[in-house]
């Protein structure tokens, strides 16, 4: 049976002043699908992204989540956080920033527990009182994405997240992604530059390119295709 | 020295201020806003010199100024590559305008001394009734946001993803530094306000463990300083500003130093 669809792009089209980034994209996500956004510097990944989490108004078209916007709750990880080294912001502390539903300043019960059952899920455990100032890349990364879960999202995007991580650790975050896409039927918008990454843990791509876009089965992507990118 | 009224009054108005700019300077360094700190005061400059030329009280001059003030430079200075430009030149007109309403005041330059380092002998026990209002207003609006200001001010990145309003956030955090930044001039002065919105948070910043434990411990350092400060001044008859400021950096000193050989470590 075909999962329903949690997001749609409309006819969507971003034009910057003098410069269109990217028009007439349609493209429908269904509900545990794991989509690789790909293509070149420049050709509108990240606005899509901003359009998707409307950051950015689209110039035309539309993007609607369905079966309605408060169905969908989206979680992001981005590649980097403006974060300084010497806060007393522990992994823990980090965590629990994005639960902002509860009135008083301090974190509930009910919202500690789910502070602690991500960061077991996501093996931060052991280092949870840890400042995130002194975390490893692949730490980091992890609380980033702790973070987002932390909400229960149905809609996870990872921004270029796995970009400045070694091959261990870009496995070892992804792992723990796909294990997330399957077991909690979690919908993954994976933007990157890691063809064989995309290729190792999607089932659809989307490519980006100055001319149009493409979208398919992951099986349909291949290194040169993105290379090529410029004359689809 | 608790015989004196205005003693008394000094150390009450010395304690609110001390809570304020603790949990205040939590945030100040957070979001990276010392400079625009140090402007919010030279704007209470001219604020309470305005207040002066206008016959109010120049607690109520600052807060005119600085609560108006805030927004304005809230807005110049959003796009960060801008920011101390903006900021330095904000600083310089209202220098220039404090000084000018001083002397359209025909006041001397020892009542442009009290405005700029504070005055202990100044404070009566109605500045100290108006100062707890202030205060409490303060506290109440950091307490009712105090999750969404938190995950803006430490993760602004996370805060805009999850569609908090951080533009209304940035606007109402900078009207709260404004009412405290007038709040706290009655005991340091103007000029010297940063000292107690900045340095006990950036003290604390290396010791805590976390984000509450550097908020009471930017408090209890800022309490030290303000009541080590007034008494020292009591003793030996120096400005108190003096005594809080000196007590100020060499906690922030020791917090460097000690930082260096944790690092080393």
């Amino acid at each position: 049976m075909t999962a329903a669809p949690i997001l749609k792009l409309e006819h969507l089209g971003v034009t910057f002043p003098n410069h269109p980034v990217f028009s007439d994209l349609n493209l429908t996500i269904r509900q545990g699908e794991f989509w690789s956004i790909v293509g070149k510097n420049g050709v509108g990944k990240t606005t899509l992204m901003r359009t998707v989490l409307h950051q950015l108004r689209p110039t035309h078209g539309q993007v609607a989540y369905l079966p309605n916007a408060n169905e969908v709750k989206i979680g992001y990880v981005p590649q980097f956080r403006n974060i300084d080294a010497d806060y007393p912001l522990t992994m823990r502390d980090f965590v629990g920033l994005n639960l902002t539903g509860w009135k008083w300043p301090w974190l509930s019960r009910k919202e500690r527990e789910k502070v602690q059952t991500i960061l077991t899920r996501t093996g931060l455990e052991a280092i949870a009182n840890r400042p995130i100032g002194q975390a490893s890349g692949g730490e980091k990364q992890k609380a980033y994405l702790a973070q987002a879960l932390v909400e229960a999202p149905n809609l996870l995007i990872l921004d270029e997240s796995t970009a400045s991580l070694d091959p261990v650790t870009k496995t070892e975050l992804l792992d723990l992604v796909i294990e997330l896409n399957k077991s909690l039927h979690l919908t993954v918008l994976f933007v990157t530059h890691d063809i064989p990454m995309a290729r190792k843990y999607s089932s659809q791509y989307l490519m980006l390119t100055p001319n149009g876009a493409e979208q398919g089965p992951i099986g349909g992507l291949t290194q040169e295709k993105v290379w090529e990118g410029e004359n689809v | 020295m608790f015989s004196y009224e205005f003693m008394r009054n000094a150390f009450a108005a010395g304690t609110i201020i001390a809570i304020i700019c603790g949990i205040m300077g939590v945030f100040v360094i957070a979001r990276n806003m010392s400079f625009l700190t140090h402007t919010l005061s030279e704007i209470g400059f001219s604020g309470a010199a305005f207040g002066v030329f206008a016959g109010w009280a120049p607690l109520n001059g600052m807060l005119l100024f600085t609560v108006v003030s805030s927004v304005i430079v809230g807005q110049l200075s959003a796009r960060s590559e801008r920011r101390e430009a903006a900021t330095s030149a904000i600083s310089a007109l209202f220098i220039g305008m404090g000084i000018l309403f001083l002397s359209l005041a025909n006041k001397n330059a020892s009542y442009a001394t009290s405005i700029l380092f504070g005055s202990v002998i100044g404070i009566s026990a109605g500045d100290v009734q108006q100062m707890l209002w202030l205060s409490l207003l303060v506290l109440l609006v950091v307490f009712v946001i105090y999750r969404f200001l938190k995950f803006d001010s430490f993760d602004h990145t996370g805060a805009r993803v999850k569609g908090l309003w951080t533009n209304a956030l940035s606007v109402t955090f900078l009207v709260l530094l404004a009412l405290s930044v007038s709040v706290a001039a009655q005991i340091v002065g103007s000029l010297l306000i940063f000292i107690l919105l900045t340095l006990p948070a950036a003290t604390a910043k290396y010791f805590a463990h976390t984000v509450g434990g550097m908020m009471v411990l930017a408090i209890v350092l800022a309490l030290v300083g303000v009541w080590s400060g007034l008494t020292l001044s009591y003793v030996t008859n120096y400005p108190v500003s003096f005594f809080i400021a000196a007590i100020e950096a060499v906690f922030y000193f020791i917090a460097l130093g000690w930082q260096k050989l944790q690092t080393a470590e």
